[in-house]
């Protein structure tokens, strides 16, 4: 799912010092279940604003509204009657949920109350970790279902660098300690016997798929509305 | 066409003294944090003579330094012949591309591949970084280039191709222990002419690495130089220990380094005793290299130290360089 996180207190408040009504936008999905934009988040950002800005001296009308998904125009449809209302739309979707209100209404002024984060999953409770980069052209099944894209620090496909150490990245310090993808990828491939894989030399890779690439889509003919 | 390389791969000096089946001996230079290049040409007369060849560091520990092809190019003119560090951090593959193209019209011979240390410790933490490529490819690139005259895109050369010597690094403390020997032997396949391994202070545990590199045969088809160093003080030995991951040096060698200074009230000569003492670690350091089945040479990194070069090279008996014709 996509991982996201609040934007600070003060800099969502300054984000909106402008405006004198704002509509607090959340989404029910990805950033429901990572606890950043949800009804929830929803309700206690805007009482918080609500509180903020009356301590201020500057009382702001802030209403609330959460969608099932803020990325698919069917859903914001649910909100366009009251979108015109607000000056201010405070998103705390993803980026995308941001893009899709901007674009679907274009009169709209919207801001982001998340800071978009990566591709990822909750590994505990609370704590979550990058999975994938969309790189376009998945390679999971030559390194153990581990993505070095993603997963190391320098997006090596032939790793592990000479940094490695103890299981741990190069990049890790006493406070933040970052798994070193090709030592799991090894081990867990050496374990197994596929020796064979890790000896295979992967050559560089086509970014093309990638963002590298530029913008990038998807077009199906089979799942198109037949044009007239 | 390829210059006239009398069946040499690059015809450089340390191909030539390798394949000659001398003992090699290579050094470092680090280019300065400034445009001086008054201080490349001062380090090379240090250098030369002494070795035979010197790895001019291309941004290391990703910290801004001189370019190492500007650095490589002065060397040439002094007569230290360069071998020319490139890293897949700060460079994709167009850039690297045309870089060897000029480091070869510069008259560079030898060029080390290598994937870089990661920006986050260097003064320019908050950069982008690059990996188009790693090292294992980069080395594919730089082999395409010389031995099938082709761009990595597969696109003939025409004209004068850059034919390098090409080396990477390894090394053998890094995790995991058990595949570094196969990385090794992928670096080679992957185009590696020659390998320089990091500092080596556990004698023991290095020479485990290389009996498993051996086993697999990997030391017939690249050349093994061992890396050595000097220590300065029992406090730099110290450091490494505890605080540079994947570097393995033993408490022995600490004890050596503290117990070095012991007793001497002078603050320089008790300086001067420990800089004595990590000279002689160091220069056994090489003849237990010597003996060591597979190692071709040995990689003298004097970081900042480029003085104690030559006394290491004199006290090892690595002296004078042969030279090969
Ligand atoms: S290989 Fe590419 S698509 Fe597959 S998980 Fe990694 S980044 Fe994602
Ligand atoms: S230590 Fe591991 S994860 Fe970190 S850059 Fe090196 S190979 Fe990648």
């Amino acid at each position: 799912m996509i991982v996201a996180e609040q934007k600070p207190f003060e800099e969502i408040k300054a984000k909106i010092a402008k405006a004198n009504k704002v509509l607090v936008v959340g989404c029910g999905t990805c950033v429901t279940v990572c606890f950043a934009g949800g009804e929830k988040e929803v309700g206690i950002l805007a009482s918080s604003l609500r509180m903020a800005t009356k301590i201020d001296g500057n009382p702001k009308q802030i209403d609330e509204v959460t969608v099932q998904r803020q990325c698919e125009w069917e859903y914001l449809d649910t909100i366009k009657d009251r979108i015109g209302e607000y000056d201010l739309v405070l998103s705390l979707g993803c980026g995308i949920g941001v893009q899709a209100i901007a674009e679907h209404f274009p009169e709209a002024r919207v801001v982001p109350g998340l800071n978009t984060s990566f591709l990822g999953l909750p590994v505990e409770q609370g704590v979550w970790e990058e999975r994938c980069a969309a790189c376009g052209n998945c390679i999971l099944d030559l390194t153990g279902g581990i993505c070095p894209i993603a997963r190391c620090s320098k997006s090596l496909l032939n790793g592990p660098c000479g940094g490695s150490h103890d299981g741990k990245c190069e990049i890790s310090t006493p406070d933040r300690v970052v798994e070193c993808a090709w030592d799991l990828i090894v081990k867990k491939l050496m374990a197994r016997g596929e020796l064979d894989k890790l000896l295979e030399i992967q050559p560089a890779k086509n970014w093309q798929t990638s963002r590298d690439g530029g913008p990038r889509r998807i077009a199906r003919e089979d799942l198109m509305l037949a044009k007239e | 066409m390829a210059d006239a390389t009398n069946g040499y791969k690059s015809g450089s000096t340390l191909e030539k003294v390798l394949r000659a089946g001398q003992f090699a001996a290579t050094a470092e230079l680090g280019p300065p944090k400034n445009a001086d290049a008054e201080v490349i040409r001062k380090k090379a007369a240090l250098l030369k003579g002494y070795c035979d060849g010197a790895n001019i560091t291309d941004n290391q520990t990703a910290i801004v330094r001189m370019s190492s092809i500007a650095a490589a190019a002065i060397a040439v003119r002094e007569g230290l012949e360069p071998i020319m560090q490139m890293t897949c951090r700060d460079r994709n593959r167009l850039a690297m591309q045309s870089d060897i193209l000029g480091a070869y019209a510069l008259g560079i011979r030898n060029l080390l591949c290598l994937s870089g240390d990661h920006q986050q410790f260097g003064n320019h933490p908050t950069a982008k970084n690059v990996y188009d490529l790693d090292s294992m490819s980069l080395l594919q690139m730089v082999k395409g280039l010389r031995d099938d005259n082709r761009f990595q895109c597969g696109e003939e050369i025409k004209g004068v191709n850059p034919r390098f010597f090409i080396g990477a690094a390894e090394n053998p403390f890094a995790d995991p222990f058990e595949f570094r020997p196969y990385r090794l032997a992928k670096k080679a396949q992957a185009g590696a002419d020659f390998i320089q391994t990091q500092l080596i202070y556990n004698v023991p545990k290095f020479k485990e690495f290389m009996k498993r590199v051996v086993d697999l045969g990997v030391h017939e088809k690249v050349y093994i130089l061992a890396g050595v160093g000097p220590l300065k003080t029992a406090g730099a030995a110290k450091y490494m220990r505890d605080q540079v991951p994947g570097m393995d040096v033993p408490d022995e060698i600490v004890k050596r380094m503290e117990e070095a200074g012991k007793g001497i009230e002078d603050k320089k000569a008790k300086a001067a005793a420990a800089r004595e003492e990590g000279i002689k670690i160091c220069v056994e350091l090489i003849q237990q290299m010597r003996e060591i089945p597979g190692v071709a040479g040995v990689h003298i990194m004097a970081i900042e130290w480029e003085e104690a070069v030559p006394i290491i090279a004199e006290k090892a008996g690595l002296l004078p360089r042969p030279v090969i014709q």
